[in-house]
Protein backbone atom coordinates (compact mmCIF):
# COMPACT_ATOMS: atom_id res chain seq x y z
CA UNK A 1 0.00 0.00 0.00
CA UNK A 2 1.67 3.07 -1.10
CA UNK A 3 1.13 7.15 0.57
CA UNK A 4 -2.32 6.80 1.29
CA UNK A 5 -3.52 9.85 3.37
CA UNK A 6 -4.58 8.71 6.94
CA UNK A 7 -6.11 10.97 9.16
CA UNK A 8 -7.24 11.03 12.92
CA UNK A 9 -9.69 13.45 13.98
CA UNK A 10 -8.65 15.68 16.56
CA UNK A 11 -11.24 15.40 18.87
CA UNK A 12 -9.70 17.43 21.86
CA UNK A 13 -9.73 14.03 24.22
CA UNK A 14 -6.71 12.89 25.62
CA UNK A 15 -5.80 9.53 24.20
CA UNK A 16 -4.61 10.55 20.08
CA UNK A 17 -1.22 9.91 20.82
CA UNK A 18 -1.83 6.00 21.61
CA UNK A 19 -3.70 5.63 18.30
CA UNK A 20 -1.09 7.81 16.37
CA UNK A 21 1.92 5.76 17.53
CA UNK A 22 -0.57 2.19 16.82
CA UNK A 23 -1.47 3.28 12.87
CA UNK A 24 2.94 4.46 12.59
CA UNK A 25 3.76 1.05 13.77
CA UNK A 26 2.28 -0.33 11.05
CA UNK A 27 5.12 2.37 8.80
CA UNK A 28 1.99 4.13 7.49
CA UNK A 29 2.07 8.26 7.75
CA UNK A 30 -0.60 9.76 9.51
CA UNK A 31 -2.05 13.23 10.31
CA UNK A 32 -4.06 14.04 13.05
CA UNK A 33 -6.29 17.30 12.69
CA UNK A 34 -8.97 19.08 13.07
CA UNK A 35 -9.70 20.95 10.00
CA UNK A 36 -12.83 20.31 7.93
CA UNK A 37 -10.76 20.01 4.67
CA UNK A 38 -7.99 18.03 5.77
CA UNK A 39 -10.61 15.30 7.10
CA UNK A 40 -12.93 14.93 4.09
CA UNK A 41 -10.09 14.69 1.67
CA UNK A 42 -8.25 12.02 3.70
CA UNK A 43 -8.38 8.36 2.15
CA UNK A 44 -8.96 6.82 5.84
CA UNK A 45 -10.81 8.36 8.70
CA UNK A 46 -9.97 7.39 12.37
CA UNK A 47 -11.96 8.79 14.68
CA UNK A 48 -10.29 8.53 18.46
CA UNK A 49 -12.24 9.29 21.77
CA UNK A 50 -11.60 8.89 26.02
CA UNK A 51 -14.14 10.84 27.97
CA UNK A 52 -17.80 11.28 27.76
CA UNK A 53 -20.28 11.59 24.95
CA UNK A 54 -21.01 14.92 26.30
CA UNK A 55 -17.60 16.32 26.17
CA UNK A 56 -16.65 14.92 23.13
CA UNK A 57 -19.62 16.27 20.83
CA UNK A 58 -19.42 19.29 22.43
CA UNK A 59 -15.80 19.73 21.42
CA UNK A 60 -16.61 18.12 17.84
CA UNK A 61 -19.51 20.85 17.89
CA UNK A 62 -17.03 23.52 18.66
CA UNK A 63 -14.82 22.53 15.74
CA UNK A 64 -17.34 22.55 13.19
CA UNK A 65 -16.74 19.09 12.80
CA UNK A 66 -20.36 17.22 12.80
CA UNK A 67 -21.36 17.81 9.21
CA UNK A 68 -17.65 16.90 8.07
CA UNK A 69 -17.95 13.88 9.66
CA UNK A 70 -21.44 12.75 8.86
CA UNK A 71 -20.99 13.51 5.04
CA UNK A 72 -17.73 11.45 4.62
CA UNK A 73 -17.72 8.19 2.38
CA UNK A 74 -14.07 6.93 2.64
CA UNK A 75 -13.82 4.07 5.26
CA UNK A 76 -14.03 5.71 9.16
CA UNK A 77 -12.94 3.72 11.72
CA UNK A 78 -14.08 4.99 15.89
CA UNK A 79 -12.14 3.54 18.67
CA UNK A 80 -14.02 3.25 21.86
CA UNK A 81 -15.85 6.63 22.40
CA UNK A 82 -15.63 7.01 18.62
CA UNK A 83 -17.27 4.44 18.46
CA UNK A 84 -20.02 5.43 20.70
CA UNK A 85 -20.12 9.08 19.05
CA UNK A 86 -20.93 7.21 15.55
CA UNK A 87 -24.21 6.16 17.00
CA UNK A 88 -27.62 8.31 17.21
CA UNK A 89 -27.94 9.49 20.87
CA UNK A 90 -25.79 8.19 24.24
CA UNK A 91 -26.83 7.97 27.80
CA UNK A 92 -23.21 8.73 28.79
CA UNK A 93 -23.67 13.06 29.84
CA UNK A 94 -20.81 13.03 32.61
CA UNK A 95 -21.54 13.49 36.49
CA UNK A 96 -24.58 14.93 37.66
CA UNK A 97 -25.98 14.87 34.44
CA UNK A 98 -27.76 11.10 34.77
CA UNK A 99 -31.02 10.64 32.54
CA UNK A 100 -30.16 13.28 29.90
CA UNK A 101 -29.31 11.60 26.65
CA UNK A 102 -26.24 13.24 24.43
CA UNK A 103 -27.25 14.00 20.44
CA UNK A 104 -24.74 11.99 18.67
CA UNK A 105 -23.46 11.80 14.77
CA UNK A 106 -26.19 9.15 14.13
CA UNK A 107 -24.37 7.33 11.51
CA UNK A 108 -25.32 4.14 12.96
CA UNK A 109 -28.86 4.10 14.30
CA UNK A 110 -28.13 2.97 17.27
CA UNK A 111 -27.97 3.83 21.01
CA UNK A 112 -25.48 3.78 23.83
CA UNK A 113 -26.78 2.83 27.41
CA UNK A 114 -25.23 2.00 30.41
CA UNK A 115 -23.83 -1.41 30.66
CA UNK A 116 -26.41 -3.64 32.56
CA UNK A 117 -23.32 -5.91 33.96
CA UNK A 118 -25.54 -7.93 36.21
CA UNK A 119 -24.00 -7.03 39.61
CA UNK A 120 -20.04 -7.30 37.59
CA UNK A 121 -17.97 -4.54 38.81
CA UNK A 122 -17.74 -1.40 36.41
CA UNK A 123 -16.01 -0.46 34.36
CA UNK A 124 -15.25 -3.39 32.15
CA UNK A 125 -11.56 -2.91 31.93
CA UNK A 126 -9.64 -5.31 30.72
CA UNK A 127 -9.26 -8.09 28.16
CA UNK A 128 -12.36 -10.23 26.87
CA UNK A 129 -13.10 -12.02 23.57
CA UNK A 130 -14.64 -10.77 20.44
CA UNK A 131 -17.00 -13.48 19.27
CA UNK A 132 -17.94 -12.30 15.24
CA UNK A 133 -21.66 -11.72 13.50
CA UNK A 134 -20.91 -11.95 9.81
CA UNK A 135 -17.56 -11.88 8.15
CA UNK A 136 -16.47 -8.30 8.10
CA UNK A 137 -13.39 -7.28 6.17
CA UNK A 138 -12.46 -5.54 9.30
CA UNK A 139 -11.95 -8.57 11.07
CA UNK A 140 -9.73 -10.81 8.20
CA UNK A 141 -7.56 -13.23 9.61
CA UNK A 142 -8.56 -13.56 13.34
CA UNK A 143 -10.70 -15.87 14.70
CA UNK A 144 -13.78 -16.06 17.36
CA UNK A 145 -12.08 -16.22 20.68
CA UNK A 146 -9.56 -13.33 20.02
CA UNK A 147 -8.50 -11.58 22.87
CA UNK A 148 -9.07 -7.43 22.55
CA UNK A 149 -8.62 -4.34 25.80
CA UNK A 150 -12.10 -3.00 26.76
CA UNK A 151 -12.35 -0.04 29.23
CA UNK A 152 -16.02 1.19 29.22
CA UNK A 153 -19.45 1.91 31.37
CA UNK A 154 -21.06 2.30 28.67
CA UNK A 155 -22.56 0.14 25.79
CA UNK A 156 -24.38 -0.32 22.24
CA UNK A 157 -26.70 -3.46 22.39
CA UNK A 158 -26.70 -6.45 20.31
CA UNK A 159 -28.72 -5.06 16.13
CA UNK A 160 -28.36 -5.24 13.04
CA UNK A 161 -24.92 -3.39 13.20
CA UNK A 162 -23.80 -5.80 15.20
CA UNK A 163 -20.48 -7.03 13.92
CA UNK A 164 -18.69 -8.51 16.81
CA UNK A 165 -19.96 -9.16 20.27
CA UNK A 166 -18.67 -9.41 23.82
CA UNK A 167 -20.18 -10.43 26.85
CA UNK A 168 -19.74 -9.10 30.49
CA UNK A 169 -22.86 -10.22 32.04
CA UNK A 170 -24.90 -9.48 29.31
CA UNK A 171 -23.93 -9.65 25.22
CA UNK A 172 -23.49 -6.06 24.14
CA UNK A 173 -21.73 -4.58 20.40
CA UNK A 174 -18.18 -5.18 20.59
CA UNK A 175 -18.19 -3.58 17.19
CA UNK A 176 -20.56 -1.80 14.73
CA UNK A 177 -20.87 -1.07 11.14
CA UNK A 178 -23.27 0.77 8.66
CA UNK A 179 -21.49 1.17 4.82
CA UNK A 180 -18.01 3.13 5.27
CA UNK A 181 -18.65 3.47 8.88
CA UNK A 182 -16.97 0.88 11.55
CA UNK A 183 -16.92 1.17 15.33
CA UNK A 184 -14.90 -0.75 17.79
CA UNK A 185 -15.89 -0.43 21.41
CA UNK A 186 -12.63 -2.20 22.56
CA UNK A 187 -9.12 -0.29 22.47
CA UNK A 188 -7.13 -1.67 18.83
CA UNK A 189 -4.51 0.61 19.73
CA UNK A 190 -4.06 -0.92 22.91
CA UNK A 191 -4.81 -4.98 21.80
CA UNK A 192 -1.29 -5.92 20.81
CA UNK A 193 -1.08 -8.25 17.61
CA UNK A 194 -5.08 -8.79 17.45
CA UNK A 195 -5.63 -4.80 17.68
CA UNK A 196 -2.66 -4.34 15.06
CA UNK A 197 -4.09 -6.46 12.63
CA UNK A 198 -7.78 -5.15 12.74
CA UNK A 199 -6.14 -1.35 12.32
CA UNK A 200 -3.95 -2.97 9.00
CA UNK A 201 -7.21 -4.27 7.97
CA UNK A 202 -9.23 -1.03 8.05
CA UNK A 203 -6.14 0.34 6.05
CA UNK A 204 -6.14 -1.89 3.34
CA UNK A 205 -9.63 -1.60 3.04
CA UNK B 1 -15.14 -13.94 29.77
CA UNK B 2 -13.15 -11.05 31.16
CA UNK B 3 -9.39 -12.36 31.51
CA UNK B 4 -7.57 -11.96 34.82
CA UNK B 5 -4.48 -9.99 34.40
CA UNK B 6 -0.97 -10.30 34.42
CA UNK B 7 1.29 -6.98 35.16
CA UNK B 8 5.10 -6.70 35.34
CA UNK B 9 5.74 -3.60 37.40
CA UNK B 10 8.79 -1.66 36.40
CA UNK B 11 10.64 0.29 39.78
CA UNK B 12 11.87 3.49 37.81
CA UNK B 13 14.64 5.37 39.01
CA UNK B 14 16.82 7.59 36.99
CA UNK B 15 15.63 6.75 33.89
CA UNK B 16 16.67 2.57 34.66
CA UNK B 17 14.61 -0.01 35.78
CA UNK B 18 15.48 -1.10 39.18
CA UNK B 19 14.17 -3.26 42.11
CA UNK B 20 14.65 -3.40 46.24
CA UNK B 21 13.67 -6.33 48.53
CA UNK B 22 10.86 -4.63 50.84
CA UNK B 23 11.01 -1.22 49.39
CA UNK B 24 15.07 -1.08 50.10
CA UNK B 25 18.78 -1.63 48.62
CA UNK B 26 17.64 -1.22 45.28
CA UNK B 27 19.73 -2.32 42.01
CA UNK B 28 19.20 -1.68 38.33
CA UNK B 29 17.77 -4.37 36.45
CA UNK B 30 18.33 -2.75 32.78
CA UNK B 31 16.78 -0.09 30.45
CA UNK B 32 13.18 0.89 30.18
CA UNK B 33 11.93 0.58 26.93
CA UNK B 34 13.64 -2.80 25.90
CA UNK B 35 12.55 -4.71 28.52
CA UNK B 36 9.01 -2.97 28.05
CA UNK B 37 8.71 -3.96 24.60
CA UNK B 38 9.94 -7.66 25.83
CA UNK B 39 6.81 -8.10 28.19
CA UNK B 40 4.56 -6.72 25.98
CA UNK B 41 5.86 -9.56 23.57
CA UNK B 42 5.71 -12.14 26.36
CA UNK B 43 2.41 -11.42 26.46
CA UNK B 44 2.00 -9.75 29.49
CA UNK B 45 -1.38 -8.13 30.03
CA UNK B 46 -0.56 -4.81 31.63
CA UNK B 47 2.95 -2.63 32.49
CA UNK B 48 3.02 -0.43 35.49
CA UNK B 49 5.80 2.07 35.53
CA UNK B 50 6.56 3.45 38.94
CA UNK B 51 8.61 6.25 39.51
CA UNK B 52 9.79 5.32 43.37
CA UNK B 53 11.55 8.16 43.92
CA UNK B 54 9.23 10.68 42.76
CA UNK B 55 7.10 11.72 45.36
CA UNK B 56 9.59 11.72 48.13
CA UNK B 57 12.35 14.03 45.99
CA UNK B 58 9.46 16.71 45.24
CA UNK B 59 9.66 16.39 41.94
CA UNK B 60 7.32 15.03 39.21
CA UNK B 61 8.33 11.78 37.38
CA UNK B 62 10.74 12.52 34.66
CA UNK B 63 8.45 12.20 31.36
CA UNK B 64 10.61 11.79 28.81
CA UNK B 65 10.54 7.58 28.70
CA UNK B 66 6.80 7.79 28.55
CA UNK B 67 6.26 8.33 24.93
CA UNK B 68 9.22 6.56 24.10
CA UNK B 69 7.09 3.64 25.22
CA UNK B 70 3.61 4.51 23.85
CA UNK B 71 5.22 4.63 20.60
CA UNK B 72 6.95 0.91 20.95
CA UNK B 73 4.51 -1.41 23.36
CA UNK B 74 0.56 -2.21 22.45
CA UNK B 75 -0.92 -2.87 25.68
CA UNK B 76 -2.25 -0.48 28.33
CA UNK B 77 0.37 1.05 30.50
CA UNK B 78 0.03 2.87 33.60
CA UNK B 79 2.69 5.51 34.84
CA UNK B 80 2.63 6.18 38.97
CA UNK B 81 5.01 8.83 40.90
CA UNK B 82 4.46 11.90 41.90
CA UNK B 83 1.45 13.38 40.04
CA UNK B 84 -0.36 15.74 42.13
CA UNK B 85 -2.20 18.19 39.55
CA UNK B 86 -4.51 17.48 37.18
CA UNK B 87 -1.89 19.12 34.89
CA UNK B 88 1.12 16.35 35.91
CA UNK B 89 -1.71 13.71 35.03
CA UNK B 90 -2.62 15.58 31.97
CA UNK B 91 1.03 15.39 30.66
CA UNK B 92 1.29 12.15 31.22
CA UNK B 93 -1.96 10.97 29.84
CA UNK B 94 -1.26 13.29 26.96
CA UNK B 95 1.55 11.21 26.08
CA UNK B 96 0.67 7.89 25.78
CA UNK B 97 -0.12 6.84 29.22
CA UNK B 98 -3.63 4.82 29.17
CA UNK B 99 -3.78 5.45 33.27
CA UNK B 100 -1.78 7.13 36.19
CA UNK B 101 -1.44 6.19 39.36
CA UNK B 102 -1.69 7.90 42.45
CA UNK B 103 -0.29 6.77 46.20
CA UNK B 104 1.33 9.33 48.67
CA UNK B 105 -0.52 12.61 46.79
CA UNK B 106 -3.45 11.22 47.57
CA UNK B 107 -2.88 10.59 51.01
CA UNK B 108 -1.71 14.62 51.50
CA UNK B 109 -4.69 15.61 49.23
CA UNK B 110 -7.47 12.69 49.15
CA UNK B 111 -9.57 15.05 47.22
CA UNK B 112 -6.89 14.64 44.46
CA UNK B 113 -8.42 11.43 43.70
CA UNK B 114 -11.83 13.19 42.73
CA UNK B 115 -10.64 15.81 40.37
CA UNK B 116 -8.52 13.86 38.61
CA UNK B 117 -11.95 11.12 38.20
CA UNK B 118 -13.89 14.01 37.19
CA UNK B 119 -11.60 15.34 34.61
CA UNK B 120 -10.28 12.48 33.28
CA UNK B 121 -12.42 9.66 33.99
CA UNK B 122 -12.76 7.19 36.99
CA UNK B 123 -11.11 4.47 34.70
CA UNK B 124 -7.82 5.99 34.11
CA UNK B 125 -7.16 6.85 37.90
CA UNK B 126 -5.69 4.06 39.80
CA UNK B 127 -4.88 4.59 43.71
CA UNK B 128 -1.50 2.53 45.20
CA UNK B 129 -1.92 1.86 48.46
CA UNK B 130 0.66 0.46 50.18
CA UNK B 131 -0.13 -1.89 53.33
CA UNK B 132 2.13 -2.58 56.38
CA UNK B 133 0.90 -5.35 58.62
CA UNK B 134 1.73 -4.13 62.19
CA UNK B 135 2.08 -7.12 64.34
CA UNK B 136 1.97 -4.93 67.64
CA UNK B 137 -1.43 -3.43 67.09
CA UNK B 138 -2.78 -6.84 64.51
CA UNK B 139 -3.88 -3.80 61.75
CA UNK B 140 -2.78 -3.52 58.25
CA UNK B 141 -1.79 0.17 58.10
CA UNK B 142 -0.69 2.20 54.94
CA UNK B 143 2.18 3.86 54.69
CA UNK B 144 3.41 6.90 52.67
CA UNK B 145 6.66 7.56 50.82
CA UNK B 146 7.70 4.31 50.80
CA UNK B 147 10.02 4.77 47.64
CA UNK B 148 12.38 6.71 50.70
CA UNK B 149 13.50 4.70 53.14
CA UNK B 150 14.20 7.93 55.56
CA UNK B 151 10.94 9.18 54.60
CA UNK B 152 8.88 6.05 54.48
CA UNK B 153 6.40 6.63 57.22
CA UNK B 154 2.92 5.19 58.74
CA UNK B 155 -0.46 7.27 58.04
CA UNK B 156 -3.08 7.93 60.25
CA UNK B 157 -5.01 5.29 57.47
CA UNK B 158 -5.94 1.96 58.51
CA UNK B 159 -5.35 -0.22 55.04
CA UNK B 160 -9.23 -1.39 54.76
CA UNK B 161 -10.95 2.31 55.72
CA UNK B 162 -8.19 3.62 53.37
CA UNK B 163 -9.68 1.17 50.51
CA UNK B 164 -13.17 2.48 51.31
CA UNK B 165 -12.10 6.45 51.08
CA UNK B 166 -10.47 6.13 48.22
CA UNK B 167 -13.42 4.28 46.06
CA UNK B 168 -16.22 6.93 47.64
CA UNK B 169 -13.23 9.65 45.72
CA UNK B 170 -13.49 8.15 42.67
CA UNK B 171 -10.42 5.72 42.48
CA UNK B 172 -11.21 3.51 38.78
CA UNK B 173 -8.44 0.65 40.65
CA UNK B 174 -6.83 0.00 43.56
CA UNK B 175 -3.20 -1.89 43.82
CA UNK B 176 -2.93 -3.17 46.98
CA UNK B 177 0.73 -3.59 48.01
CA UNK B 178 1.07 -5.17 50.58
CA UNK B 179 4.94 -4.35 52.04
CA UNK B 180 5.53 -7.28 54.29
CA UNK B 181 5.86 -9.46 51.41
CA UNK B 182 7.09 -7.26 48.57
CA UNK B 183 10.63 -8.80 46.93
CA UNK B 184 10.62 -11.71 49.15
CA UNK B 185 8.64 -14.13 46.87
CA UNK B 186 7.40 -15.44 49.63
CA UNK B 187 3.54 -15.45 48.45
CA UNK B 188 1.10 -13.10 48.15
CA UNK B 189 -0.87 -11.60 51.05
CA UNK B 190 -3.90 -13.86 50.58
CA UNK B 191 -5.67 -12.91 53.85
CA UNK B 192 -5.10 -9.19 53.78
CA UNK B 193 -6.42 -9.03 49.76
CA UNK B 194 -8.89 -11.34 50.23
CA UNK B 195 -10.61 -9.11 52.94
CA UNK B 196 -9.83 -6.48 50.82
CA UNK B 197 -11.46 -7.74 47.54
CA UNK B 198 -14.79 -7.93 49.94
CA UNK B 199 -14.90 -4.19 50.07
CA UNK B 200 -13.65 -3.53 46.61
CA UNK B 201 -16.29 -2.79 44.06
CA UNK B 202 -13.78 -1.40 41.12
CA UNK B 203 -10.78 -3.77 40.11
CA UNK B 204 -8.72 -5.24 42.29
CA UNK B 205 -4.76 -5.40 41.90
CA UNK B 206 -2.34 -7.56 44.32
CA UNK B 207 1.04 -6.61 44.45
CA UNK B 208 4.22 -7.55 46.45
CA UNK B 209 5.29 -11.71 47.14
CA UNK B 210 5.03 -13.34 43.92
CA UNK B 211 7.38 -15.90 43.47
CA UNK B 212 6.34 -19.41 42.22
CA UNK B 213 3.42 -19.60 39.56
CA UNK B 214 1.50 -21.06 42.61
CA UNK B 215 1.50 -17.65 43.83
CA UNK B 216 -0.72 -16.45 41.11
CA UNK B 217 -2.92 -19.13 40.93
CA UNK B 218 -3.46 -18.66 44.49
CA UNK B 219 -4.35 -15.32 44.06
CA UNK B 220 -6.74 -15.24 41.83
CA UNK B 221 -9.00 -18.09 42.90
CA UNK B 222 -8.73 -17.50 46.46
CA UNK B 223 -8.65 -13.59 46.92
CA UNK B 224 -10.37 -13.12 43.02
CA UNK B 225 -8.50 -10.05 42.61
CA UNK B 226 -8.49 -9.04 38.65
CA UNK B 227 -4.76 -8.71 38.17
CA UNK B 228 -1.51 -9.66 39.84
CA UNK B 229 1.52 -7.24 39.76
CA UNK B 230 5.04 -9.04 39.82
CA UNK B 231 8.77 -7.28 39.12
CA UNK B 232 11.42 -9.75 40.22
CA UNK B 233 10.18 -12.89 38.97
CA UNK B 234 10.11 -11.65 35.50
CA UNK B 235 12.63 -9.22 35.52
CA UNK B 236 15.40 -12.37 36.51
CA UNK B 237 13.60 -14.76 34.74
CA UNK B 238 12.14 -16.61 37.95
CA UNK B 239 9.28 -17.22 35.77
CA UNK B 240 8.77 -16.81 32.00
CA UNK B 241 5.19 -14.97 31.66
CA UNK B 242 4.35 -17.42 28.41
CA UNK B 243 5.10 -20.54 30.84
CA UNK B 244 2.70 -18.56 33.45
CA UNK B 245 0.01 -17.34 31.09
CA UNK B 246 -0.40 -21.26 30.02
CA UNK B 247 0.13 -22.98 33.88
CA UNK B 248 -3.09 -20.88 34.53
CA UNK B 249 -4.91 -21.42 31.54
CA UNK B 250 -4.60 -25.16 32.42
CA UNK B 251 -5.85 -24.14 36.25
CA UNK B 252 -8.74 -23.09 35.25
CA UNK B 253 -7.65 -19.26 35.15
CA UNK B 254 -9.32 -16.90 32.72
CA UNK B 255 -6.17 -15.14 30.78
CA UNK B 256 -5.78 -14.49 27.36
CA UNK B 257 -3.44 -16.48 25.86
CA UNK B 258 -0.29 -15.82 24.29
CA UNK B 259 0.06 -15.86 20.18
CA UNK B 260 -2.68 -14.69 18.29
CA UNK B 261 -5.03 -17.03 17.37
CA UNK B 262 -4.79 -19.54 20.26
Amino acid sequence: MTQQNIVIVDTGCANISSVLYAVERLGDQVTVSDSPQVISQADKVILPGVGSAKHAMKNIEDKGLVETIQSLTQPVLGFCLGMQLMCAESAESGFNNENEQVACLGLVPTTINVMKADGLRLPHMGWNTLTFEGNHPIFKGIESGAYVYFVHSYCAPISQYTIASCTYGQPFSAAIAKDNFIGCQFHPERSSDIGSLIIKNFLEM
Amino acid sequence: MLAKRIIPCLDVQNGKVVKGVKFRNHEIIGDIVPLAQRYAEEGADELVFYDITASSDQRVVDKSWVSKIAQVIDIPFCVAGGIKTAQDAQQILNMGADKISINSPALLDPDLISRLADQFGQQCIVVGIDSYFDKDTDQYQVYQFTGDEKRTQKTQWQTFDWIQEVQKRGAGEIVLNCMNQDGVRQGYDLEQLTQARAITSVPLIASGGAGTIEHFTQVFKQSDVDGALAASVFHKKVIEINTLKSTLIKQGVAIRPQGILC
